[in-house]
């Protein structure tokens, strides 16, 4: 990669232009609105040729690592690859030129996507019925958890205003629960990194509004004792909620539904191939079990006796509005298109040849990295830092820190690091099923270079990454000194 | 492996990860999984489609999707879309990227994102923007909270009727559960009531209020007074904007706002059925420390190098967890390159030329449609690229005639009008075929 | 190892008050500002605000973490150091010189219940 330094700011010269727009028929134009209405000086927005802007961004873009650039192990991301007819799809003008409040008989074919796309979610997670608004995981969730409150509001039974999440959960799970209005009890782990059932069973009462967990959870464990919690929690009238986080191991081999879940979320950002985009947009459909389904917000497609689509913009039951109108549609289309092109053959395999690579990986690094849980694991697993970290005290060895910096230098992406927050080295590697052997060798090879660089010369990975556009920017400076648009004032 | 395209593995490469793995087969890797919740049917899916198939299936659907010459607004503008635009973000070391959490390797994702911050404040002329929102509806729910974060212990927020329908809903669902009250200005006038302001400030309670800039009758607000009356109670004016439209009406500084949402969407992305889209945030500096999701800023690396980072991460939820105002966790970065890549390409004179064409058109075709006879005036104010009329025709059967002919217009209000947008897409030609279809009713 | 000054006392979530006739000055333990790292930002209440013993007044900040301040003492803020907002390192520099916060104290008895330096000095060795 090579360094640019250029914003598309630094570029701009007085009268120049990069848009062409038709004349204007009419003689008028905006400034005929009062002068108190209208604003006083032009937005200072850049003034560049169409040129300039494809090679400022083609340029910034070779400033990037994505999936098609290389291996992306980043656990509890699923990065697997965005297959392109996807891009195809949801590029068609036709699905693209439609307004979201078209009447319901210009756009069967738009609607009946997400009639489909719900069927296939149903029939992958046991789940009765999806809705498709929110535009991510954490909108997933607090959707999810809207429902659960509306459920126990609608029932009468207002004291239900805790939710239950075990110590391991991802962070965005208690501040769903804080944002709905929930007030979060921590459940702990056994020493073995599942949910503690002992300490689970004091916490059940009437004022808890259910449970979040994921399965598998965090470490990349699956919750063996999940349906004895099911029954523990549904026993004192709470709900199970599935952060689907972590679907991708399960396809094909449990259904969140059969567990016991209530209410679920998936992010087709992970699960389903859609790319991430540098950090969105994203999709987290929300699936219920049937008793919850009038629940779901609005507004919502449903199949008419004729058999044509309708849209309903209101219910007596529904939980709300969570986002603008129907959901990321163009996010739905590839996430539909990836269902599609596997098929029910392919979509079984997907989970089990995700975790066939996890293991690998873990199995072929563990002399070199500490494996706090040795188990079987399911899509990732956590290592807590190097074996030798050629500390000779106690303080001047290779951190997590450094040994993913310096995979930079070796042309992978780093995994998730210092996450789940149980051990203070964390590593975190998942590498999906759209890896080969081949890549995840180099990488193993690679690991092992590093842990070997470490035992001999730590600096050497202190010091890294040699190779990339910036090297270790300081980030202490930037969040004292704000610069957060061009033109601040370095303080 | 019978051979899939999107799994590299063979046969033997199975066999040998197992062996080192020291289990026998794939089911094997389930062992801990008890097997009560084991999934043991098939799914109700269809077998795999080839790559044609797919396609071929996506097109039929498509078919049956009528194409229509859209005149609503609403929340979604049918603005051009330069062909620059996608084929810059159809860049896949932008597309397939994660969230920019390794910055040596992500450059050009915070580069982006920090013009993209940039813009939004010279656009809102506020000092400080996030990174981008889900969309301007839940932007505007965010800002609620913001609101009520920002003033201890006032919980009250107050909405402007005039607010677009989607922006109510969702603000009124958030502010549900999360137990904050809500509070109504009035807008028969067609503009957000001062007077209601006013009265409701008296009691003190107030955290903020959420106001258009321009309405969800098109008209431009004229917000004299509204933030010297926020600002004595200590409570915060939000304005809702349409971020195309503040290239030429006052900006949320210059009316004293202290926090801007909207929705991005009128910034070359294209009406996508309603999504992706994607909500902007930006406030004053005093107000940073309670902004929602995620910031990039500029800083300098070891050899001095001009760099940017994901900053003042510790305002956010996966540190604060349970005490984070917001649970974002991520942004439209994508979406935000589509309107960051749009403002580049447009300028200062393209946003100003858009702004013109749309509301050069829709006052044609306001006094066109007026003209028939078949319409009368509801409101007497400013409006830019969207107006209300009252139909003296039924609704149901005007927007039947134009659907026929090919159009998406006259959109039913839950007050009874009918809406109708232009932008500059729309040529002379087709308003006077529209206003031609209207005849016919 | 962590600096504990002598005559001043603590409280277990490594707040330090100094006590200046019915004024409480409260600052963070220099074992505080070494656990957190550089620190970013301080976050602090507005003089005239009132604080409750063992209630959250204010939060610290570094680039990876956010922890929350308590007041060790109740009362009205009557000053609030104004150097920390543009200069958040002068807590990492000297935690004792560079106080947070100071507050007339409603309940002067409570400065009773905090810990000594001896008392404080065990509990971050434990």
């Amino acid at each position: 990669m090579k360094y640019y330094d250029k914003l598309v700011f630094e570029l701009s010269r007085e009268g120049r232009t990069g848009y062409s727009l038709p004349a204007n028929p009419w003689s008028k134009g905006a400034e005929t609105l009062p002068a108190a209405l209208r604003r006083s000086t032009p937005a200072a927005l850049p003034q560049v040729s169409e040129v300039d802007v494809v090679r400022h961004y083609t340029n910034l873009s070779q400033m990037n690592f994505g999936v098609d650039t290389g291996f992306y192990p980043l656990g509890s991301c699923t990065m697997k690859y965005n297959p392109k007819i996807n891009e195809e799809i949801a590029a068609m003008p036709g699905f693209q030129r439609l307004h979201p409040l078209q009447p319901a008989c210009s756009v069967q074919g738009a609607l009946e996507v997400y009639y489909e796309m719900n069927k296939a979610l149903a029939a992958i997670t046991g789940m009765s019925l999806f809705t498709f608004n929110p535009c991510a995981g954490a909108h997933g969730e607090l959707t999810g958890l809207m429902i659960m409150r509306q459920y126990h509001l609608l029932r009468g039974d207002v004291k239900r205003t805790r939710v239950i999440v075990p110590d391991s959960a991802h962070g965005t799970n208690p501040a769903s629960a804080a944002v709905c209005g929930l007030e979060v009890v921590v459940v702990k782990s056994t020493p073995e990194g599942l949910v503690d059932v002992n300490d689970l069973k004091p916490l059940l009462d009437d004022t808890i509004a259910g449970i979040m967990m994921t399965n598998p959870n965090t470490l990349g464990l699956f919750e063996k004792e999940i349906v004895e919690i099911a029954s523990l929690v549904h026993a004192c009238g709470g709900l199970l909620y599935y952060d689907g986080a972590n679907m991708n191991p399960m396809l094909g081999v449990v259904r969140p539904g059969d567990m016991g879940f209530d209410i679920m979320h998936l992010n087709l950002h992970k699960t389903f191939s859609t790319p991430h985009g540098g950090g969105g947009p994203g999709s987290g459909p929300v699936g219920v079990a049937a008793r919850l389904a009038d629940i779901i917000p609005v507004p919502k497609v449903v199949r008419s006796s004729d058999g044509t689509f309708q849209v309903v913009g209101a219910s007596e039951k529904t939980a709300g509005q969570v986002s603008g109108f129907l959901g990321n549609f163009g996010i739905i289309l590839r996430a539909y298109a990836y269902i599609l092109a596997l098929g029910k053959e392919n979509i079984k395999l997907a989970g089990k040849l995700s975790v066939l690579g996890a293991n690998y990986i873990k199995e072929s690094l563990k002399d070199a990295y500490k494996l706090p849980i040795p188990t079987v694991c399911k899509h990732e697993f956590v290592f807590d830092g190097l074996i030798n970290d050629g500390a000779h005290d106690e303080v001047h060895g290779a951190t997590t820190l450094d040994v993913a910096k310096r995979l930079l230098d070796f042309g992978f992406h780093a995994p998730t690091i210092y996450f789940p927050l149980l051990f203070h080295q964390a590593i975190m590697i998942e590498p999906t099923e759209t890896e080969s052997k081949e890549t995840m060798d180099a990488f193993i090879e690679v690991m092992h270079k590093i842990a070997a660089e470490a035992a001999q010369d730590p600096t050497i990975l202190q010091e890294a990454p040699h190779t990339t556009p910036v090297r270790r920017p300081d980030e202490t400076r930037a969040a004292r000194q704000p610069i957060l648009k061009f033109g601040d004032a370095a303080v | 492996m019978a051979g899939f395209a999107y799994f590299p593995h063979t046969e033997e490469d199975i066999r040998q990860m197992l062996q080192r793995i020291g289990v026998g087969s794939l089911d094997d890797l389930y062992s801990d999984v008890p097997d009560g919740v084991k999934y043991k049917g098939e799914y109700d899916l269809p077998s795999a489609l080839s790559e044609q198939e797919v396609r071929d299936w996506f097109a039929s659907l498509d078919a049956k999707d009528v194409p229509l010459k859209v005149f609503v607004g609403a929340g979604a503008y049918d603005h051009y879309t330069p062909s620059v635009i996608p084929y810059i973000t159809s860049r896949s070391e932008f597309l397939t990227a994660y969230t920019p959490y390794q910055c040596e390797i992500s450059q050009g994702t915070l580069r982006y994102i920090f013009e993209y911050q940039s813009m939004i404040c010279t656009l809102t002329g506020l000092d400080v923007s996030n990174a981008s929102m889900y969309d301007g509806p839940t932007a505007a729910a965010e800002a609620m909270k913001m609101a009520v974060a920002s003033a201890k212990k006032k919980n009250r927020v107050l909405l402007s009727k005039a607010l677009l329908p989607n922006v109510l809903h969702v603000v009124e669902t958030y502010a549900k559960y999360a137990g904050i009250d809500l509070g109504y200005l009035s807008a028969e006038s067609g503009q957000t009531s001062l007077a209601d302001l006013q009265e409701a400030l008296a009691a003190g309670d107030v955290a903020g209020a959420i106001v258009p800039s321009v309405n969800r009758y098109g008209i431009v607000e004229d917000l004299t007074g509204f933030a010297d009356a926020l600002h004595e109670q200590k409570a915060v004016l939000v304005q809702s904007c349409d971020p195309s439209a503040l290239a030429v009406v006052k900006s949320p500084a210059e009316w004293g706002a202290d926090i801007a949402v909207g929705d991005g969407q009128s910034l070359g992305i294209p009406l996508n059925f309603g999504g992706p889209y994607v909500g902007f945030m930006a406030c004053k500096t005093e107000y940073l420390r309670k902004l929602p999701g995620r910031i990039v800023g500029q800083t300098e690396d070891r050899d001095g190098k001009r760099a940017f980072v994901l900053t003042l991460q510790a305002r956010e939820q996966h540190i604060r967890r349970e005490k984070a105002t917001s649970n974002i966790c991520s942004n439209e970065s994508l979406m935000a390159l589509w309107a960051t890549v749009y403002l580049s390409l447009m300028g200062p004179k393209g946003m100003q030329q858009v702004n013109d064409l749309s509301y050069a058109g829709a006052h044609y075709l306001d006094d066109a449609l007026l003209a028939t006879g078949r319409f009368q005036p509801v409101f007497d104010k400013p409006f830019l690229k969207e107006f209300v009329l009252k139909p003296l025709v039924d609704p149901a059967k005007l927007q039947a005639k134009l659907l026929e002919k090919g159009f998406f217009a006259a959109l039913q209000t839950e007050e009874g009008y009918v809406s109708f947008c232009v932008t500059e897409k729309r040529t002379k030609a087709e308003i006077d075929a529209l206003v031609e279809a209207v005849k016919e009713v | 190892m962590s600096k504990v000054l002598e005559g001043l006392r603590y409280s277990e979530s490594h707040e330090w008050v100094k006590v200046e006739g019915g004024i409480a000055v409260v600052g963070v333990s220099d074992f505080a500002q070494a656990e957190m790292g550089d620190i970013t930002y301080v976050d602090l209440p507005e003089v005239d605000d009132e604080v409750a013993a063992g209630e959250e007044f204010g939060a610290l900040e570094s680039v990876k973490a956010s922890s929350e301040l308590y007041a060790p003492v109740s009362g009205k803020v009557v000053e609030v150091n104004a150097a920390l907002e543009d200069s958040p390192e002068l807590v990492n520099e000297d935690a004792y010189a560079n106080w947070l916060i100071k507050v007339e104290m409603s309940d002067p008895a409570e400065v009773d219940a905090l810990l000594d330096a001896a008392a404080y000095k065990a509990t971050i060795n434990e």
